[in-house]
């Protein structure tokens, strides 16, 4: 009734290839942000920065870097968890270095640092596929977590290989370190975050997208038609490490503040930014959004209700957190195995006919 | 829409669970579960008992029922960050994170929020030094007094000289593992040892190439700064190339009963140092046998009371009621603030006859906090596994560790702290 093409009419070339074709769906999206930046940093504490929206707003990051390289160009990395390191230490050494960078400068430069390393590790992607570049992948991860924890030069040859974020400002307000404020941190990384969501949404519809795709659904014959893979396996290992990397960087300054690397970014991480693009859906940056929030919200939630409501012990919660999750995930790609991306993709489809189905 | 069903129901259970402002809160961030466990349970029991039984034979502490909040990290330090921040809003009074990661992550954190944070023989070494780090405690005892303390036993057991002699240390490769090796280095120089650092990945499951380095090299002495299933793992090992027991030494997060019984006979004679009392041979076990383990009261199974980390839990327990004791001597009132409890901390003693009025006469070391020394004066003493009785036995009382040498470093490594955090000096 409401959302519907028709009716809604375009005149220009511009409006014909918009992000959101209906009309609705551009109001909703304004309404989302405008929640996002004007209401939200008034409300949120501590607690729901910490343990909610800060990891999700980075996960997201994370996942959508993750679903360029897997969703879009179809090559499965096991190495996210080293990426993100590669970005929490390139952060580290630019702040330490150069005490007066600004903290956004150190964020993007700490991206670029990890683009670098993963072309360099995705030149096997030129010659292996499938589940032999997952393998090469692992390698990273595992080279990456050792060369981290093995060379002091990385974490300023402190004692215990820790490494801490240093107080930073944004125009006068302390974001990172101790003497933070929540709404403060919340709108530093929301601006990455909404940066990086538009810009990735808009890579994936433009040219280089496409050839993404292309050589995601049969690379010889995306080369027949003209798409090079070198460029295209290349630039969308780099870009997805340019986003891994960021969010490594956001969550070392942003979110912990103080890291160690086989703790913070060992393999499990790899696994779970890997669930989220896959629960969320492949090929999707709405799904990797909504893969991030079932992946942050479901623990916090499980474990408040079992935890603070029903008044279970807390090992049997964190038990049956398990379960649950795991149960859910299953679920999940059995129901739906495009993730819940597809889900909203289905309730699109059925609010355009709404309420006339017939 | 399943995804925005799901973060409503988030809100409202985030909302309900709303805290209720109990007297005094102490939260206990555990880990039950996870690879760390098998050392998380008993701490986390005898924390909770030694609380417990303040409630039900006193009445809490000076009138004030006490409110152990537990909240489940599993060692990871993005759950303990969840759980600092569900607990600090209750009121909490101390933190006792039990994990070095967790530790680093609420140095700066805890110092902002004005609460105390007291890591008892973990955490990061440099924190005694108060003068820097104002909010953070680790008395009695830290790593680089036991590393010192490792030392000084070889040397008493070697007629005072060690070189020439080789020591491998074997060690959870994360800040926890890593903290005694600079020490262990400036120690070697000074008594003229050789070091060889075998670090071990987390979880610690995979243990066999180390031990075939040691099976090669042959080094006269291993030291092992281990945790969770690591130490099992690593004692099993030790026995499977025939390394002497007796020449087997671990840190004090590496001696406690689960970590040698599996290893059975084999296991006979394994070292450990500690900075506490073994067993359940003080009086406070019949209190808490009658009024905690009987009533029902016990905290998760109630089969730990009396194992190494059960007492360890108890001893950290017991520290942090001393303090509130003294904070709410200092103020005059029975509900105190975080920050009462801190600058209470500051001026805590515990002497001889304190100890043996809780019941626990000569389960730990005499010391007092000052405004420098947040770490106490490091006694270290050392017990050994008998694995036909199945009990630890202190076979050497708890000793002075090598100050001069641990002061230095201390004084290095705080002030780098300081000096990257614009931290100023504060005690005079």
């Amino acid at each position: 009734m409401f959302y519907r093409e028709a009716g809604d009419f375009k005149t220009s070339y511009a409006d014909d290839s918009q992000t959101f074709p209906i009309k609705f769906d551009r109001y909703r999206y304004w309404v989302v942000l405008a929640f996002a930046f004007l209401v939200v940093p008034f409300i949120i504490n501590d607690y729901w920065l910490n343990a909610v929206v800060l990891p999700f707003l980075i996960y997201s990051v994370a996942a959508i870097g993750l679903n360029i390289l897997t969703g879009y160009c179809g090559q499965v990395s096991l190495g996210s968890g080293g990426f993100m390191a590669v970005g929490a230490y390139a952060c580290y050494k630019f702040m330490t270095s150069f005490p007066g960078m600004d903290i956004f400068s150190v964020i993007l430069l700490s991206g670029f640092v990890t683009a670098a390393v993963g072309i360099l590790f995705g030149l096997p992607s030129l010659r292996i596929k499938g589940f032999y570049l997952a393998v090469a992948t692992l390698a990273a991860q595992f080279f990456l977590v050792w060369l981290f924890n093995k060379v002091p030069w990385f974490y300023n040859y402190s004692a215990s290989g820790q490494i801490n974020a240093p107080e930073r400002t944004v125009f006068g307000y302390a974001v990172t370190g101790a003497e933070t404020q929540a709404w403060a941190v919340y709108l530093v990384a929301l601006v990455i975050v909404v940066l990086l969501a538009v810009i990735a949404r808009n890579l994936t519809r433009g040219s280089l997208g496409r050839k993404w795709m292309a050589i995601r659904d049969m690379d010889i014959a995306a080369e027949i038609i003209g798409v090079n893979p070198m460029t295209a396996k290349l630039s969308a290992f780099a870009i997805s490490s340019f986003y891994v990397g960021i969010s490594g960087a956001m969550f070392f300054v942003l979110y912990l503040g103080a890291v160690e690397v086989g703790e913070a970014f060992g393999i499990g991480k790899s696994f779970i930014i890997l669930f989220m693009v896959i629960i969320g859906g492949l090929g999707s940056i709405f799904g990797s959004f909504a893969g991030a929030a079932f992946m942050v919200l479901m623990p916090v939630l499980l474990k408040n209700v079992m935890v603070g409501q029903l008044g279970w012990a807390t090992d049997l919660a964190a038990h049956f957190e398990f379960v649950i999750v795991g149960g859910l995930i299953i679920v999940f790609l059995i129901l739906e195995p495009h993730g819940l991306a597809q889900l909203w993709r289905l309730a699109k489809e059925k609010l355009r006919l709404w309420p006339f189905p017939h | 829409m399943k995804f925005t069903k799901l973060a409503a129901a988030a809100v409202a259970a985030v909302i309900t669970a709303a805290p209720v402002m109990a007297d005094l809160v102490v939260p206990s961030l555990s880990y039950r579960t996870g690879p760390y466990a098998a050392g998380g349970i008993p701490f986390a029991d005898g924390y909770a008992d030694y609380l417990t039984l303040l409630n039900e034979r006193d009445g809490g502490v000076g009138g004030e029922m006490i409110k152990v909040t537990e909240c489940e990290t599993g060692y990871n330090t993005e759950k303990g960050v969840e759980c600092y921040e569900a607990t600090k809003g209750e009121g909490a009074l101390v933190y006792e994170p039990l994990s070095t990661g967790i530790t680093y992550q609420l140095i700066p954190k805890a110092t902002a929020d004005d609460i105390p944070v007291h890591t008892l023989g973990y955490g990061r070494t440099s924190a005694k030094n108060g003068d820097v780090f104002s909010h953070v405690f680790n008395y009695p005892a830290n790593y680089w007094d036991g590393a010192s303390g490792m030392v000084n036993y070889l040397l008493e057991t070697n007629n005072d000289d060690i070189s020439g002699k080789t020591i491998a240390l074997v060690y959870h490769n994360s800040a926890f593992g890593k903290e005694p090796i600079r020490t262990l280095e400036e120690l070697g120089k000074k008594h003229g040892f050789k070091l060889t650092l075998l670090p071990v990945d987390h979880p610690g499951q995979e243990q066999k190439s180390q031990w075939l380095q040691i099976r090669r090299e042959k080094p006269d002495y291993v030291l092992m700064w281990g945790w969770g299933v690591m130490n099992q793992v690593a004692i099993q090992e030790a026995a499977n190339v025939r390394f002497p027991m007796e020449n087997f030494i671990g840190i004090w997060w590496s001696g406690a009963e689960h970590d040698v019984l599996p290893a059975g006979e084999a296991a006979n004679g394994y070292k450990a140092v500690t900075f506490h009392g073994v067993g359940s041979d003080f009086p406070v076990y019949d209190d808490i046998k009658k009024h905690v383990v009987d009533a029902g009261k016990a905290a998760g199974s109630g089969d730990n009371v009396g194992s190494v980390l059960y007492n360890r839990g108890l001893y950290a327990a017991m520290l942090a009621v001393e303090a509130i004791k003294d904070a709410q001597a200092a103020t005059g009132k029975s509900d105190i603030t975080a920050g009462d409890l801190r600058d209470a901390m500051e001026g805590l003693e515990i002497t001889e006859a304190r100890m043996e009025s809780l019941g626990l006469g000569g389960f730990g070391p005499e010391f007092k906090v000052t405004c420098e020394n947040h770490g106490g004066d490091g006694l270290v003493g050392v017990a050994q596994w008998d694995a036909s009785a199945k009990t630890w036995s202190l076979i050497s009382d708890f000793k002075p560790t090598d100050a001069e040498v641990i002061d230095a470093l201390i004084k290095e490594d705080s002030e780098a702290y300081a000096k990257e955090n614009n931290i100023e000096s504060r005690c005079n």
